[in-house]
């Protein structure tokens, strides 16, 4: 199984070439490479609202095929605020307003004939608890494809395959008809991972998905990551900087300030290329996090 | 900068022909999911509107306060004799079900709590409020009044409180429970003895929720007819004793008025409804608001 | 030094002397208490055993057999129940069939698609209509439903004759509208609120994290509510439905007005009809002997299904709640 690395394998050299300035100042730096691939998610000021209150502005920033993109920043700061945007899940959150433009694949994301149902099926989402159904596992992989119509005979085999995409087919192969909530944890979150990877997804949501898991359970889903980046883009909220300078290709940092009102609001400060944003940080507010985290 | 983003010829993210059926089907289920209310509110709505209708005409002070006519034919006449009586036979009912029944939850929640015996009384409580009023109707005619052999007012207190009494103690117990254990402690801690810890700390702050859940009790026992029907007798003279001699509610006025052909019964039926649903209302909505007001403190408090 | 404190000059060891003041009250209190806890366990057992005693006389005239005879004749002394026991059970099951899909529909209406601000007003609506009284029930419907039902139900008739199975549910419709359809949907109306507000309990604690995940797989939201809520709330929702038959089983007041009176057996849904409460309340005024010791003896039959009907039901509920509290 591949070592998690940092994105150095997959990002060209750094470049001595200037940062492209934004119009609000954040900046963000396309490597070549980005020029050739696919944009997926194309983020414009995006602000989101809870109840009338800024929750997060000034969000820029355009998400590219076939990487990891690791959302970082301390708590309250708006990563998963702006995660789940990307699959609409604040349309069933009470009081949630999102504006500014949000396009995936060049369409309006939010656009007024969009089916919701089918923009989740392929952009999936995986949770920082894992919240796998009280079904079978089985059941639990399932569930997307029988809502999606699939005949019975084909079932079984997207199970299969899904679950072998999850590294979770070997343990759990001749225990499928057992109840999905006997699996340890870090099963639990490979099921769920599983789950989302049997609807055919082009893009998986992660919001924190070790958080709840112990290190060896961290690990092999890091692991695991880096084995689905080939086919699916990944983009993960994190709160754990080590895992985010290993695992990700491109990182976003989001910190949180006070405005004039006195409330706390969250904003995109930096967008770059991991290692550069590690090593070389341009913004002093991102150099500050990275650095009082490693000590 | 050149960056590609995928060229969408047709969109990505419109229903796919096949996925129709299941935008349909979901809409179909939200039609009747609301159809569901609508349907609900019909009934009501065309009931209150049609009792004030009917009942209006003949509703007011005097009809309140005019004695109940001896035939059924004759036309106006009020329904003291009926209003008297649900009061009457009403409070009584709550003056021993609410007391009764407070203590009870005492009992259980801060003494009893999870003994078998305890137990036992919880479970039968909640059996007992689904055993039909008529039954208790039944139960104080063979007890009471077999006994006595004649009506009274006090036996119809008797049959509603015995049906009041399983409710009062299943909603007293949830608010006891609602009190928070530090109060009790912090009680303990300053040397209240366990009766004076409920009299002054557990009691007073689950009050609301113990008032608002007798409210109901007592609007729910306004409107029974069944357990009176036996034990009340009926009259059309007013009797303002509850002890002595038989008596009428409107509960039972009502009954008796809906199956006459004459339009003055009628009439004054619908009026006595008026006054039952007002009755009713008046003490649901009671109870609601002394639930609102309180949470209101509560949180205002915190 | 004029002592007014509270403590004794020399301080006393904690078990000395007598029992304090406090204690005594502490007991008798506590006596008192566990006493209006005992008058509910009293009260029912007392119901059971005086009522038991005055059905006697009905169940060793009758001997048990004949007592499910489907004769009951009071002029010629027959009281055999039958009738009423499936009548009371035809009522009761059209309530149901009517009250559960629409409480269903109630519950998920206020817990899943009503706008957040106006759901409170809403779940005051349905407790108003659950506060209405039966009799004003009964006395509306006889003035509101009797006459478009009749119709209604000689239209259905008509249209079914010489159906195999539908003409023996729908034949001989009664003229007034008073028939055990109508009993049966006015019952439906009065047990709605009470399904719904047990129905609507169990779908709140459907934990969101189920139905997020069930939302982020591309479900709809009837998929979601099939997928996750349903599942969920299988126990909860058969309790609710249990405690709905009971209190239809008890209906008595606004079934004794509508239902039509007629103790003979028979699955005419359109005819008229009787159920135990309401023969009671119908006939207990002029019986005497052994016709007021069966009607008494309904109402044991009566207090009887509805506590069993009663302990089945909170079990059920019960295990739901613990197999729930040992998942979250």
């Amino acid at each position: 199984m591949p070592e998690a690395r940092s994105g150095t394998a997959t990002v060209a050299p750094v470049l001595t070439r200037p940062p492209a300035e934004q119009h609000d100042g954040t900046r963000e730096v396309l490597p070549p490479e980005l020029g050739e691939r696919q944009i997926v998610f194309d983020l414009s000021d995006v602000e989101v609202r809870y109840h009338g209150v800024t929750a997060v502005q000034n969000v820029n920033l355009r998400i590219a095929a076939r990487e990891i993109t690791a959302f970082i920043g301390p708590s309250g700061c708006g990563k998963t605020t702006v995660l789940r945007t990307l699959n609409r899940m604040h349309d069933i959150t009470p009081g949630a307003e999102v504006r500014g433009r949000i396009t995936y694949h060049g369409e309006d994301l939010y656009g007024p004939r969009v089916d919701v149902a089918e923009v989740r099926r392929r952009i999936g989402m995986v949770f920082q608890k894992p919240n796998p159904f009280p079904k079978s596992i089985h059941d639990n992989v399932a569930y997307g494809p029988r809502i999606n119509g699939h005949k019975r005979g084909d079932i079984g085999d997207r199970v299969e395959h899904a679950l072998q995409r999850a590294a979770l087919w070997d343990e759990v192969k001749d225990k499928l008809r057992q109840s999905a909530l006997g699996l340890s944890g870090g099963q639990q979150q490979r099921l769920c991972i599983a789950r989302a990877l049997a609807v055919e997804p082009d893009v998986v949501l992660m919001d924190e998905p070790c958080s709840a898991l112990d290190p060896i359970a961290t690990a092999r889903i890091e692991d695991l990551m880096q084995e689905l980046k080939s086919d699916y883009t990944l983009v993960i909220v994190t709160h754990n900087m080590q895992q985010a300078a290993r695992a990700s290709d491109r990182t976003a940092f989001f910190t949180a300030e006070v405005d004039d009102a006195g409330r706390r609001v969250g904003h995109l400060v930096e967008f770059d290329a991991t290692e550069h944003l590690f090593t070389q940080p341009s913004d002093p507010r991102t150099e500050g996090y990275i650095t009082g985290r490693f000590g | 900068m050149s960056t590609v983003t995928a060229p969408a010829t047709t969109s990505l993210l419109q229903s796919r022909p096949a996925s129709r059926g299941r935008r349909l089907r979901n809409h179909l289920a939200t039609g009747l999911i609301i159809g569901s209310m609508a349907v609900t509110l019909v009934p009501l709505v065309f009931l209150v509107i049609f009792v004030v209708g009917r009942g209006g005409h003949v509703f007011g002070w005097h009809f309140l306060s005019t004695d109940i006519p001896i035939l059924d034919r004759e036309m106006g006449g009020g329904m003291k004799a009926a209003v008297v009586g649900t009061l009457l036979i009403t409070g009584g009912a709550t003056a021993m079900a609410v007391p009764l029944g407070v203590l009870g939850a005492v009992y259980l929640n801060e003494y009893g709590k999870q003994s078998r015996l305890a137990r036992f009384i919880r479970f039968l409580s909640e059996v007992m409020t689904g055993v039909p009023s008529i039954v208790m109707g039944l139960f104080i005619y063979i007890l009471w009044t077999l006994h006595f052999k004649s009506f009274s007012g006090f036996a119809g207190s008797l049959a509603l409180a015995c049906l009041m009494l399983p409710i009062v103690i299943r909603t007293s117990e949830e608010m006891l429970r609602l009190v928070p254990d530090e109060l009790r402690e912090g009680s303990y801690a300053l040397g209240s003895r366990k009766v004076r810890t409920i009299r002054t700390v557990v009691l007073p702050h689950a009050a609301p929720g113990v008032i608002s859940g007798a409210l109901l009790a007592v609007a729910r026992a306004a409107g029974e007819t069944a357990p009176l029907l036996f034990v009340i007798g009926i009259v059309t003279d007013t009797n303002s004793n509850l002890f002595h001699g038989p008596s009428t509610a409107l509960s039972a006025q009502i009954y008796k008025n809906a199956i006459s052909p004459f339009v003055g019964a009628q009439d004054r039926a619908y009026g006595a409804a008026l006054t039952l649903i007002l009755l009713v209302f008046v003490f649901t909505a009671l109870a609601r608001v002394v639930t609102t007001v309180y949470a209101r403190r509560t949180t205002a408090a915190v | 030094m004029a002592t007014e404190t509270l403590a004794p000059a020399a301080p006393r060891n904690l078990s000395e002397g007598g029992v304090p003041p406090g204690r005594i009250s502490d007991r008798v209190f506590r006596v008192i208490t566990l006493a209006a806890g005992l008058l509910v366990l009293v009260i029912l057992g007392l119901i059971v055993v005086e009522t038991a005693g005055q059905a006697r006389s009905w169940l060793s005239a009758e001997g048990l057999g004949t007592i499910f005879s489907s004769n009951w004749d009071p002029a010629h002394h027959h009281f055999g129940a039958l009738a009423l026991i499936v009548g009371t059970l035809e009522v009761a099951f059209l309530a149901l069939l009517i009250a559960v899909p629409v409480s269903v529909g109630l519950a998920l209406f206020v817990t899943e698609v009503a706008p957040r601000p106006l759901r409170r007003y809403f779940v005051y609506a349905i407790d108003l209509l659950a506060a209405v009284p039966s009799v004003v029930f009964g006395l509306w419907a006889i003035h509101v439903l009797l006459q478009p039902l009749a119709d209604v139900y000689s239209s259905i008739s008509s249209a079914t004759a010489g159906i195999p199975l539908l003409d023996t549910l729908f034949g001989s419709p009664s003229r007034s509208g008073q028939a055990v359809m109508t009993a049966g949907i006015v019952v439906g109306i009065m047990i709605t609120p009470i399904v719904t507000a047990i129905t609507r309990e169990v779908f709140a604690t459907c934990p969101a994290s189920q139905k997020e995940a069930a939302l982020a797989l591309g479900a709809t939201r009837w998929e979601m509510i099939r997928g996750s809520i349903f599942p969920h709330s299988r126990s909860g929702v058969v309790s609710a439905v249990m405690i709905g038959f009971g209190r239809a089983v008890g209906e008595t007041i606004a079934v004794a007005l509508v239902v039509g009176s007629n103790q003979r057996l028979s699955a005419h849904l359109f005819g008229t009809g009787d159920t135990m409460a309401s023969i009671i309340v119908n006939e207990f005024g002029d019986a005497t002997g052994t016709w007021r010791s069966a009607l008494i003896g309904l109402g044991l039959v009566l207090l009887l299904l509805t506590v069993v009907i009663g302990i089945v039901a909170r079990s059920v509920l019960g295990r739901a709640e613990r197999r729930l509290a040992a998942v979250t």
